[in-house]
């Protein structure tokens, strides 16, 4: 009796711990629908400033610490980035983007993701990171093929001034 | 509202509580073991963890090819090891969720037990953090999705300069330099949980944080087989360039990543924030109205320390002596702590109801039901009870007896020394006594069941005296919902007891003497 009822102990927890190893890997997700790309926007970069640097007047010069006198003052904020981005016909993205920083002089962020189906876009993408406020500072535009699965990344390098797909 | 989910989730757990209880018994029902499963499952972590971690590469390149190794080559030992540190993960997902809900369902979370409740929520999180933790070590498919999901999420709080998912998004921006910082993660978060499960049980007295041998060993048995039958695999390597669209997720730990997708990263963190809120402010929904702490009597404690050793909350301690008796040690109640379960009044030896002052006095009490009156309310509960077989029934508050007619009530069965089931017996003030008991596995003040059948066993002082009858005395334990069962079976009990010869046993002093005339009725002295 006493083996009867070990054995059915036994079989409860194996059957219960099966239970979990089960759901430990399965169902599969499925996170968006077969035969989809993803397109991700995402870069990090600082517009120009809100004001020019300019020269200090002699009377606020006097006003400064004598430690802390300089000639001239740069405002520290940043202007918002204006971004824009199509795929094919449709404009998927349009935004300003706030730069970070309590004091707003951090750089602007993006990180957007699209899925769309795979197949032949014409992607473009622009950007104003100026005072002016028409046009753009910076745009690129390809024709591109998505395959099935693939992750096709819109990045910006600060460095060199110019968007870069891969 | 509460009390309505409450009520619900008890009655579902009663469902499934009484069928483990048939097949596993008390002692080894593992829905009463759930905490000790949790500390059980958690070394077995740790121990796999350790042995794994000689296996595994953590540069960036070699990852997923050392756990590949570990998996295919080596799998008969390294690869066991590898599904024993998943499957054991999981199951302690399990047993902290189970006993979470189960500790919601039977009301111990409110009171004086808001630290373990409160304590608990840290550990949740943590438990989380180093399995997701984890997932990433792995490198792929899997690791892929769960490192962009988790960055995507960390990235929706204002923390972080430059969004880290960016990370994930495309090859050639991780180092291997990233895979130190997450297995430095990855050890350094199940320390910190391990940390907090020792404040987890701070506030208890013997707490379960080993299972029976039986249980552990039967676990480990299952464990193996899991792993032999289901090995945990990875999902093939990470490539970046793709997207992580469909893979195999481990639901108890990554339930909430799907839910990105329907509610978004900032929904999933107002859950999170409400889900945490609510867990912390519980204990307070309503606050638990109990009665007043015990009290020590100075004049009647020897400083036995048996209260301090019976409490189930670390709620007496032992201090010196403050007056002029001659003993080392006095009890000293912190209040903060006592349940007011009366279970150190039981455990008093100066707590007998056969003692002849004035007013009965006991060493240690609950102000709000003294041993006097629960003298009295015996006395009077057998001044009513009828028949051929009068049978007294000692039920608890929580238990499947608290609705019975006739009963005397009490918030825990321990609460009731064993001289007061000899003096029922012996003043022939009923012919059985039943000590009708909450659930064993499932003890409201978790160490009242264990202690009134030691007590009576003669295997914890203060001991039940051989003179008293063991066949007149029955222990039922039964939850709230079994009262058609404890009807039952103290009828059985009833039954038995009157085809029982009448008792010869006899108080060795008439109880008209035994008793002053002003605490005992005439009646009971006229019965005798």
């Amino acid at each position: 009796m006493t083996y009867v009822r070990l054995a059915g102990q036994f079989l409860v927890i194996a059957a219960l711990f099966a239970a979990v190893a089960a759901f430990a890997n399965w169902p599969a997700y499925q996170q968006f629908p077969r035969g989809s790309a993803i397109v991700i926007l995402t870069f990090v970069h600082g517009a120009d400033r809100k004001a020019e640097c300019r020269l200090l007047t002699s009377q606020e010069i006097e006003k400064l610490a004598p430690n802390m006198r300089r000639v001239q003052t740069c405002p520290r904020g940043r202007r918002p980035l204006y971004v824009e981005l199509d795929l094919g016909t449709r404009a998927v993205f349009r935004k300003s983007l706030p730069p970070t920083g309590i004091a707003g002089d951090g750089p602007s962020r993006v990180y957007q993701r699209f899925v769309v189906p795979a197949g032949k876009y014409d992607v473009a993408v622009r950007m104003r990171d100026t005072a002016r406020v028409e046009g753009f500072d910076h745009t690129r535009e390809e024709a591109v093929t998505l395959v099935p699965d693939q992750t096709f990344v819109i990045d910006f390098r600060s460095e060199r001034g110019e968007f870069v797909f891969h | 509202m509460i009390g309505a989910v409450r009520y619900v989730l008890r009655r579902g757990f009663e469902l499934i509580e009484r069928p483990f209880e048939r097949l596993f018994g008390p002692a080894l029902n593992p829905l009463a073991q759930l905490g000790a499963l949790g500390f059980f499952f958690f070394w077995i972590v740790a121990g796999s963890g350790i042995y794994l971690f000689i296996f595994f590469d953590t540069g960036i390149e070699r990852a997923y090819e050392s756990v590949e190794y570990i998996s295919r080559e080596q799998w008969f030992h390294a690869g066991v090891m590898r599904s024993f540190h998943r499957y054991a993960s999981d199951l302690m997902v399990v047993m902290v969720a189970t006993h979470l809900l189960r500790q919601f369902a039977n009301d111990q979370y409110r009171g004086v037990r808001w630290f373990s409740w409160f304590t608990g929520l840290p550990m949740i999180w943590l438990l989380y953090g180093s399995g997701i933790t984890g997932y990433w070590l792995v490198w792929d498919r899997l690791a892929q999705y769960v490192a962009l999901t988790s960055s995507e999420l960390l990235d929706r709080l204002p923390i972080f300069g430059e969004p880290i998912a960016r990370n994930f998004v495309s090859t050639g921006t991780l180092t291997s330099r990233f895979f130190t910082l997450m297995v430095f993660m990855h050890i350094a978060v199940p320390l910190i949980l391990l940390f907090i499960m020792w404040v987890h049980i701070l506030r208890i007295s013997r707490p379960k944080i080993n299972p029976p041998r039986t249980l552990a060993v039967m676990s480990l048995v299952a464990l193996l087989g899991v792993a032999l039958w289901n090995p945990a695999l990875s999902q093939g390597h990470v490539d970046l360039a793709k997207a992580p669209i469909g893979v195999g997720l481990d639901w108890f730990y990554l339930p909430l990543y799907p839910l990105t997708d329907i509610w978004g990263r900032g929904g999933v963190w107002a859950f999170l924030g409400a889900f945490s809120l609510m867990i912390g402010l519980m204990p307070w929904l309503p606050p638990l109205r109990r009665a007043r702490a015990a009290e020590v009597d100075l004049a009647h404690c020897n400083g036995c320390a048996r209260c301090a050793e019976d409490c189930p909350y670390e709620a007496i301690r032992m201090v010196r002596r403050t007056d002029n008796l001659p003993f080392p040690t006095q009890a000293q109640v912190n209040a903060a702590l006592c349940t007011s379960c009366g279970i150190c009044v039981g455990a008093c030896p100066s707590s007998t109801p056969f003692r002849r002052s004035e007013e009965l006095k006991t060493g240690i009490d609950l102000p709000d039901f003294t041993l006097k009156e629960l003298r009295e309310r015996t006395i009077a509960a057998a001044k009513a009870l009828q028949g051929p077989a009068r049978v007294l029934v000692f039920a608890c508050e929580y238990g499947g007896g608290r609705r019975l007619d006739g009963a005397v009530r009490l918030p825990c069965v321990a609460m009731a020394p064993p001289s007061l089931f000899d003096f029922v017996l012996s003043q022939d003030l009923a012919d059985g006594v039943v000590i009708a008991g909450c659930a064993e596995s499932a003890c409201f003040s978790r160490l009242g069941a264990a202690w009134t059948k030691q007590r009576i066993a003669g295997m914890r002082d203060p001991y039940l005296r051989a003179r008293v009858p063991r066949e007149r005395i029955a222990t039922i334990w039964a939850s709230a919902f079994a009262t058609r069962g404890v009807i039952a079976e103290i009828a059985a009990f009833t039954a038995r007891i009157t085809a029982l010869p009448r008792k010869k046993l006899r108080s060795p002093q008439a109880p008209t003497t035994a008793l002053p005339p002003n605490d005992v009725p005439a009646e009971v002295g006229s019965a005798i």
